[in-house]
């Protein structure tokens, strides 16, 4: 890493080569810019939809319905054939000003300086740990991303009578997911007294036989070397142990931001995001970002159509609509290097309130 | 539920070393720091140690969860043999660390004091550490905290500075102790359990779940089961183990700029108290609680304790409000009836017992093997000291030091949000101490220990990892 570490030059480095980032990078090379480069830290692009199993992906983008495993498979080709540069197992380490990126791969560490830089990092789900739920910490407590690339990516499975925390769609995602590879749920925990997501996608649970509990808390996990019950309250002074070997967190979604939080980029700790400008557009105007690491603020967030209004959690966006995000940030992005976007920062929508006291 | 995977695991277990149970003039119970402290003192003076542990890995117990500090002693009981512990392992870990790369991260700390009744105590703990011998410390005004310390609450009053508390890594310390002690020769028996002993004149005939060992001496060191073991073998224990549970707090890496210092409140009678330190690994950590409990194995959390902490976080750094939260765990300590250790000796049957190890065992356990090396040889036993020992070295976990992700040829890299390679991964399942569970793996890597806790590695993890535990992270074949 000290030696001097060569240091290749683009016009746009791109970092994740999920739908966001591979649809932003192909409307790039489509729009005539020439050196088109995105950084993929995983061994394989496509990002997760990789490994959701299950349609409906692409209807937007390729006017078909297909399954994630699929769509991902074609949007990297698709990004491949225009020419744009992948680079798997390429890890950013570390964001500088005016573009200017730290990478390492197994090749060893490297420096890759680009006019302008696309954040699309992606969204992940929040686990056990940081939601401070009580009791032990046994083998079998996931998350849906974790389930799904076990069950898609390697054939696998953590439990088979898990219960399952979370209503978002991500929830019956994880439910299919489980009915496809043989688990069968032992029900599905809702502390909220509707579930999130609307009639019809809620009966889902019914139909493959499993209970959806509404008002009732996940108290406590039980079990040493594996999850043997969860203790579960609905609201009574009484809890009550519902005997099962996992516990499946599913949504409250945050952004995988963490490059961008240590950066010398604005960051809102609100919404886990840097701020961005109606262009996407960071506060290094070297800097764009795109796709579900970009969390509007909450008063601004719209309710997707399948949520019912209240109490949401963070609002996470298909694949569909990163896609889009990609795209539209592409064309800013075409429009900036031309210098015709005008030179607004971030600091303009009094967002800018850093931690300070 | 899986009573056919128990079964697979004990036979797994079995072939990993139990069956060749033996003949060493030592047999040391518990493999927790201090039965691996003990382990590679004497090995290194040159006898056959054999260490029994009943998990499947080091460091199941009370030695899992603590707050990794480097104690000074600067607030151990005046004159006790927990103080003349502390002094010698700190000593020592200095004196060996680098060879064994392990890390020391030199922290300091500050004694807090938030109201008019803890900054008159202030003048006391330094009256202490100094007949402690711990010269160094002084006292800080408000202002002078604040330059040191900028994110902290300015409601803080004032604070004494101890230059020399630092923060080491409480999982690769014992990891190298015993390490160290088996490249020398030692032995290690996992699942082993001691049920019964008899003593026949010069040697002991130990009855575990594997079958027997013969040895000259026994050291127990078997931390929360310490006073079992000596009733199950001698008959009875002089103290009965108080379980006392602490619970802690990590916060995020970008929580780690926050603060440099370890900061400790003023102690109470009882406990150190809740402490913030920064950690090994780049985060900033806030406990642990002191709660006395009747079970030795409930390592469990509980959401208001931990809201409770987190709340008493951010009221000392306030911009830790900000900060999300990576992990929670909780270990706990072999308390006692007794304030000081218990070390215990059958001088006519061969037998220490080293009992009631609390929070400054991580930095006493060099000391305390030291201790038992000295007890040995009034006890009789003949060392030989080794002329060139093996120095192995552990990998470095720590992240203020060049990581494996670093160099060149690792792989790929399995667990981003920790920057764990698979190289690191394989080398942990295939050391002269392996990983025996997917805990230990964890411990001695970090894969699955960030902030996305598995989200994205845990797939891989479990295939990097299928076969090699008693417990796996898949249990079968997806229908789909």
């Amino acid at each position: 890493m000290d030696e001097k570490l060569e240091k290749e030059k683009f016009d746009v480095a791109v970092i994740g080569a999920g739908p966001s980032g591979l649809s932003a990078a192909i409307t790039l090379k489509k729009t005539g810019i020439q050196r088109v480069v995105i950084l993929e830290r995983e061994a394989v692009a496509g990002g997760i939809p990789r490994h959701c199993g299950h349609p409906p992906f692409g209807i937007r983008e390729f006017k078909r319905v297909l399954t994630g495993p699929k769509y991902a498979k074609k949007l990297v080709e698709e990004a491949q054939n225009v020419g744009v540069i992948i680079k798997l197992k390429t890890t950013v380490t570390m964001l500088g000003v005016g573009g200017e990126l730290t990478l390492t791969s197994p090749e060893g560490g490297e420096k890759l300086s680009a006019k302008r830089v696309l954040l699309a990092t992606g969204i992940r789900e929040t686990p056990c740990s940081t939601r401070m739920v009580s009791g032990s910490r046994p083998l079998g407590i996931i998350t849906t991303g974790a389930l799904q690339s076990m069950v898609y990516l390697k054939n696998r499975i953590p439990f088979r009578r898990p219960i399952i925390v979370g209503t978002e769609i991500v929830s019956y995602s994880a439910l299919l997911t489980c009915h496809k590879a043989g688990i069968q749920p032992v029900s599905i925990l809702e502390e909220r007294p509707r579930p999130i997501v609307r009639w019809p996608i809620y009966k889902l649970g019914s139909w493959l036989g499993v209970p959806l509990l509404l008002q009732t808390n996940l108290v406590k996990i039980l079990g040493k070397e594996r999850v043997e019950a969860a203790e579960v309250s609905d609201g009574s002074s009484q809890t009550r142990k519902i005997v099962c070997d996992g516990v499946l967190f599913t949504g409250q979604y945050t952004p995988e931001s963490s490059l961008a939080r240590i950066s010398h980029l604005e960051f809102d700790p609100k919404t886990n995001s840097p701020e961005v400008d109606e262009f996407g557009r960071c506060s290094d105007p070297a800097y764009y970002a795109s796709g579900n690491m970009v969390q509007p603020p909450r008063e601004e967030a719209k309710v997707p159509i399948y949520y019912t209004a209240e109490n949401l959690p963070n609002p996470v966006d298909n694949a569909g609509q990163c896609w889009g995000q990609g795209r539209t940030t592409a064309i800013n992005i075409v429009k900036d290097l031309a210098g015709k976007l005008p030179s607004i920062s971030v600091q303009s929508r009094g967002l800018n309130e850093t931690r300070s006291h | 539920m899986s009573n056919s995977l128990k079964t697979k695991s004990t036979k797994k277990v079995d072939n990993r070393k139990c069956s060749l149970l033996g003949d060493t003039d030592v047999a040391i119970i518990g493999g927790g720091v201090v039965g691996c402290a003990v382990a590679r003192r004497l090995s290194l003076a040159g006898i056959s140690v054999g260490l029994l542990e009943k998990a499947s890995d080091i460091l199941d117990g009370a030695s899992k969860g603590n707050s990794a500090i480097l104690h000074t002693g600067f607030d151990a009981p005046e004159g006790s043999l927990e103080l003349e512990c502390v002094r010698n392992g700190y000593r020592e870990y200095l004196k060996i660390r680098k060879s064994l790369n392990l890390p020391l991260l030199k922290t300091g700390a500050l004694i807090a004091a938030w109201t008019p009744d803890e900054e008159e105590r202030l003048p006391e703990i330094l009256e202490k550490a100094r007949n402690n011998g711990i010269e160094d410390l002084r006292l800080l005004s408000s202002p002078e905290i604040l330059v040191m310390e900028p994110e902290m609450s300015e409601k803080i009053r004032a604070a004494i500075a101890v230059p020399n508390e630092f923060v080491i890594d409480p999982w690769s310390a014992p990891l190298a102790y015993l390490t160290q002690a088996v490249a020398n020769g030692g032995q290690v028996f996992f699942s082993t359990e001691v049920k019964g002993g008899e003593f026949f004149g010069d040697h002991w005939m130990l009855q575990t779940n594997c079958g027997s060992i013969k040895a000259k001496h026994v050291i127990n060191c078997a931390g929360l089961f310490g006073d079992l073991v000596d009733a199950v073998v001698l008959g009875q224990s002089e103290f009965t183990i108080k379980p006392r549970k602490g619970q802690f707090v990590v916060f995020d890496k970008s929580a780690g700029s926050l603060v440099r210092s370890i900061v400790f409140p003023v102690p109470t009678e009882r406990t150190k108290g809740i402490v913030i330190f920064p950690t090994i690994f780049g985060n900033l950590a806030v406990g642990p609680t002191a709660e006395d409990q009747e079970s030795r194995k409930d390592a469990s959390v509980d959401k208001e304790v931990l809201q409770h902490l987190h709340a008493q976080a951010v009221s000392i750094v306030p911009a830790l409000a900000n900060i999300p939260v990576t992990a929670t765990y909780a270990g706990i300590r072999p308390a006692t009836e007794k304030k000081e250790y218990c070390i215990v000796e059958d001088t006519k049957r061969n037998w220490i017992t080293i009992g009631g190890i609390r929070s400054t065992g991580l930095t006493a356990a060099l000391g305390l093997a030291q201790y038992v090396h000295k007890l040995l040889e009034k006890q009789g036993a003949k060392f030989k000291n080794l002329h060139r020992p093996v120095v192995p070295i552990v990998p470095n976990i720590a992240e203020h030091l060049p990581r494996d992700w670093q160099s060149f040829g690792y792989g790929e890299i399995v667990c981003h949000c920790e920057m764990v390679t698979q190289r690191e991964i394989c080398e942990a399942l295939t050391s002269q101490v392996p990983a025996g569970n997917f805990g230990g793996l964890k411990r001695r890597t970090r894969a699955g220990m960030g902030r996305c806790q598995g989200f994205y590695c845990l797939a891989r993890l479990a295939e990097l990892t299928e076969g090699r535990f008693p417990e796996s992270l898949n249990i079968g074949a997806s229908n789909g």
